[in-house]
């Protein structure tokens, strides 16, 4: 590398300089410098985080940062929690793993977040990555016990294995025994997401036993309460402990063996899980409940007055998680004995009953947030609020960071006045500086967002729902938020003017999700096409949107920045915006598949168009393939009219193909990409572009 | 919770009602929107009636507008409760804090590129189950690009539907009375009928293949 000024500090004391700096934002600022800078710090970045997996590709990241040991992908959008993005979306973690298995032998450390891993992906990570370290699959899906049972065979240096909310297929606890009885390097395993009734309970002992360096174990419900003390005595180093099923008939000899394990622990800080729970084995917690910072009692449902015993008894409390059986009375009582708390989260233990089953109302807010100075993060469920209420906790709570609050009628106007909530929010984004996160309810007119827009400049994501009036609400978030990444909108009657108002303002953000409103597909279009950047992505499962008029409002929404183009591994429910119609990928029925690394067989064209009708998985097939035994089909043709409406297939400008090791040329001069992209169970395809021979027009 | 899971109406209801409920509207303030996801069951994973009701090619359950039956259904909830809301109130899966009555399993076909899930806690009988599966992969079409030759039903002929029990023996559907199935039941696999010899001789199990 050239040195243009004499003064300049050798490479490698840069790189050692850069080594100090960890944060992405900085790192990012170090690498825009200058160029040398650029080239240095991209040859030391050992850590990565991308917050949509569709942001970028595999390819380009790798590219740029050839010697990552950590990597932090996330998939789906926020909503899927919530049921609000359909089965088979995305968010596949394979193409990722493939590209990686090759280009970062020592890769340590895996964080996923609501994306789909399989079992194969499970079985690449064990066998590509000599010392790997850390897997963490947060909210995802797609993979069984089968591909833990992978990891743990293979990975000798796993330090974290965390499968917090995932959706496992769990086929009962015997990969736990493939822990290898030499393995003794686990410092942390969440399992508490498995399903099955069945545990390898001698399996978790052992393995609990063999690894002194321990510091955080979570357990899933199958683990019974008469096995804790067995588990907690081969482990008193615990720092971070969930139980299992925590209920059982009362008996003296084994309440005493749990809380005598309970007190060995002198380390333990945390704790969760509680199924189940039998209110008189509580107390057995109690030794070690004055050193707690964190409790997460979601799973508790017992009533106020066994929560207030239990919590009387916490005064470091930090952190509670808890259902809203607590009631008013009881976060009166959680705010006058504990005044360490940091984070509040209180649950509903009824949503969908339309009456309170509880005596749950601000109030309990309120009276937490009066008391506990330190409050920064509330995620509050009830169902009357006032702006009374609001702006005493946004007065007496101006540190507060994150503010969820959700009141579960929609449009629940302020109870003693019958007006909208909007001076209640407004008053928490004036005085709360710092909000980064922020979810609204209840009855909210434009005005609340122009409140917003106007005072929370640190507002980093923020959620709406059944509120605003007109595009002015949506447009005065817009363009006043400065800080905004994500925001996600559902059910307000936010249409195409504020939108393309401020389409540039979406090239800095993350990602915008909205769904039951009132965009057109015409204005989609228009965003797709003029926004190269921007992925305008249409979800609707009901029909092509291109079979309505373009004045009718689409379904669903996700519009999200990339500079990676529009992706590929759609299903037949989403539709991309492109500003190029050639580009759409319309993907077709996959008739047969296989496990060859080259193609796949697919169907005729009159199969395809059956599959699309049919809205499976597809995968797109573009060219004759005249050239192999196994397929007789017969070639595409573009616009098809007995496809109703007539849409282009995809044809694939040979330009824009990547010159690579993944294209090869066939000796007809066609050429091929290989893109492992996988679907549950995986498939590799291929996508042939097609000679101007066979294919007039491309 | 919403009871109209699996219910299904007779085809000359369904058109009736297609009409108003096809409906475009833009669901101005006070008024919330059913999607097409049915809202059946909040906060859970996708139910089994979720998936037939997206009615994979089976034309009499979509009106021209391409409506799926769980709109129909959604509409159809009990009259004098509200039409639920999908995805609210915002709860993290809602199904799995305290309830441990469903019981999903796998559904995979051989040659197909996914799987499904069922709730085998939403039938009551076998032929229950398998019509529901018929519907589920209905439209599939296989090609067996050796022979070139096409199978059309995945429930006829060429398809034969195997379980994989608590054992972990694959046994073939139908032959243990429904309760011990759903208890016993892991996961399920239409299996091609040349690789089904292995399993214990016996004969097929008596429902009936839909004409």
């Amino acid at each position: 590398m050239q040195k243009k000024v004499a003064c300049s500090f050798p490479d490698e004391v840069l790189e050692h300089v850069f080594s100090f700096i960890q944060s992405d934002k900085d790192r990012n600022a170090v690498s825009m410098v200058c160029k040398s800078w650029y080239e240095i710090e991209r040859w030391c970045r050992r850590k990565i985080f991308i917050g949509n997996c569709y942001a970028v590709s595999p390819r380009m990241v790798i590219r740029r940062f050839p010697k990552v040991r950590s990597i932090e992908l996330k998939g789906k959008p926020h909503f899927a929690d919530f049921n609000l993005v359909p089965d088979g979306w995305g968010g596949y973690v394979l193409p990722w793993i493939a590209e990686m298995a090759g280009a970062y032998p020592w890769l340590e450390e895996i964080r996923l977040k609501r994306m789909v891993v399989t079992d194969e992906c499970l079985e690449l990570i064990a066998k590509s990555f000599k010392n790997f370290k850390v897997l963490v699959l947060f909210s995802c899906e797609g993979f069984s016990t089968d591909g833990l049972a992978a990891i743990a065979a293979s990975c000798m240096n796993l330090r974290e294995l965390d499968l917090r909310d995932s959706d496992v297929d769990d086929l009962g606890g015997h990969w736990l025994s493939h822990f290898p009885e030499t393995y003794t390097s686990l410092v942390s395993l969440n399992s508490s997401c498995l399903g099955s009734d069945e545990v390898s309970l001698s399996a978790l002992e052992r393995l609990v036993g063999r690894c002194t360096n321990l510091r955080t174990l979570r357990l899933n419900r199958a683990v019974p309460l008469d096995k804790i003390a067995n588990i907690l005595g081969r482990a008193p180093q615990l720092v971070d402990f969930g139980t299992g099923t925590y209920g059982a008939d009362l008996q003296s000899d084994v309440f005493s063996s749990l809380a005598g394990a309970f007190s060995s622990c002198k380390e333990l800080r945390s704790l969760s899980g509680f199924w189940d729970v039998v209110p008189a084995y509580l107390p057995a917690i109690y030794p070690v409940c004055s050193r707690l910072t964190s409790l997460n009692l979601s799973y508790v449902t017992i009533q106020s007055p066994d929560l207030v015993k239990l919590l009387r008894h916490c005064p470091s409390l930090q952190r509670l998680l808890v259902l809203d059986y607590i009631e008013d009375s009881g976060l009166e009582a959680l705010s006058s004995s504990c005044k360490d708390l940091q984070e509040l989260r209180v649950f509903p233990s009824d949503p969908f009953g339309e009456e309170p089953n509880v005596s749950l109302t601000e109030q309990g807010l309120v009276s937490v947030c009066l008391a506990c100075p330190k409050l920064q993060s509330v995620l509050y469920f009830c169902r009357r609020m006032s702006n009374v209420a609001l702006v005493t906790i946004a007065q007496n709570c101006p540190n507060l960071t994150r503010f969820r609050l959700c009141i579960i009628e929609p449009r629940t106007a302020d109870f003693l006045t019958l007006e909208p909530l909007d001076v209640g929010f407004g008053a928490i984004v004036e005085h709360c500086k710092d909000l980064r996160r922020l979810s609204l309810s209840g009855l909210l007119t434009d005005r609340v967002f122009e409140y917003i827009g106007r005072y929370a400049k640190k507002l980093e994501m923020l959620s709406v729902a059944f509120a605003g009036e007109s595009d002015l609400g949506l447009h005065h978030v817009l363009s006043g938020c400065e800080s905004l990444r994500k925001l996600e909108i559902r059910d307000c009657p936010f249409g195409d003017k504020a939108l393309l108002a401020n389409a540039s303002k979406l090239e800095t953000m993350r990602s915008l999700w909205m769904s039951s409103c009132a965009v057109s597909f015409g204005a989609c279009k228009l965003l797709g096409q003029k926004m190269p950047r921007l992925n305008v992505e249409v979800i609707d499962e009901s029909g092509p949107p291109d079979s309505r008029p373009d004045s009718c409002p689409v379904d669903k929404l996700y519009i999200y920045r990339s500079v990676a183009g529009p992706r590929f591994d759609m299903p037949p429910f989403v539709w991309t915006m492109d500003e190029d119609s050639a580009l759409q990928v319309h993907a077709l029925h996959v008739a047969e598949y296989n496990r060859k690394p080259d193609w796949i067989g697919v169907g005729t064209y009159e199969e395809s168009i059956q599959g699309l009708r049919a809205k499976m998985p597809f995968v797109l097939y573009l060219a004759e393939l005249s050239n192999t035994s196994q397929c007789s089909s017969q070639p595409l043709l573009s616009g098809d009219t007995t496809l109703t409406p007539p849409r282009p297939l995809l044809r694939l400008p040979i330009e824009t193909l990547e010159s690579d090791d993944k294209t090869q040329r066939s000796k007809e001069g066609k050429y091929m990409i290989k893109m492992r992209y996988s679907m549950n169970p995986t498939i590799c395809f291929e996508i042939r572009p097609i000679s101007t021979r066979s294919f007039p027009g491309v | 919770m919403s009871s109209e899971n699996g219910k299904r109406l007779p085809e000359t209801d369904a058109a009736g009602l297609n009409f108003e409920a096809t409906e475009l509207t833009l669901g101005l303030p006070g008024k919330s929107r059913v999607t097409s996801d049915g809202g059946a069951k909040l906060g859970s994973k996708r139910g089994f009636s979720e998936t037939v009701d997206l009615s994979l090619g089976d034309k009499k359950d979509t009106n021209k507008l391409g409506q799926t039956q769980s709109q129909i259904d959604a509409r159809e909830a009990a009259p004098g409760s509200k039409a639920q809301v999908v995805g609210w109130p915002p709860v993290r899966g809602y199904a799995k804090r305290g309830k441990k009555s469903c019981k999903y399993v796998k559904v995979a076909v051989d040659g197909a590129p996914y799987l499904r899930k069922v709730d085998l806690e939403m039938y009551n009988t076998y032929q229950q189950l398998l019509a529901s599966l018929e519907d589920m992969f209905s439209c599939f079409t296989i090609r067996n690009f050796l022979n070139e030759k096409k199978m059309d039903q995945v429930n006829g002929i060429e398809y034969v539907p195997t379980y994989e029990d608590k054992d972990g023996d694959w046994m073939l559907v139908g032959d243990v009375p429904w309760q011990m199935f759903v208890e016993s039941c892991k996961r399920i696999r239409l299996m091609k009928n040349t690789e089904t010899v292995e399993l214990a001789p016996r004969t097929p199990p008596k429902w009936s293949r839909r004409s």
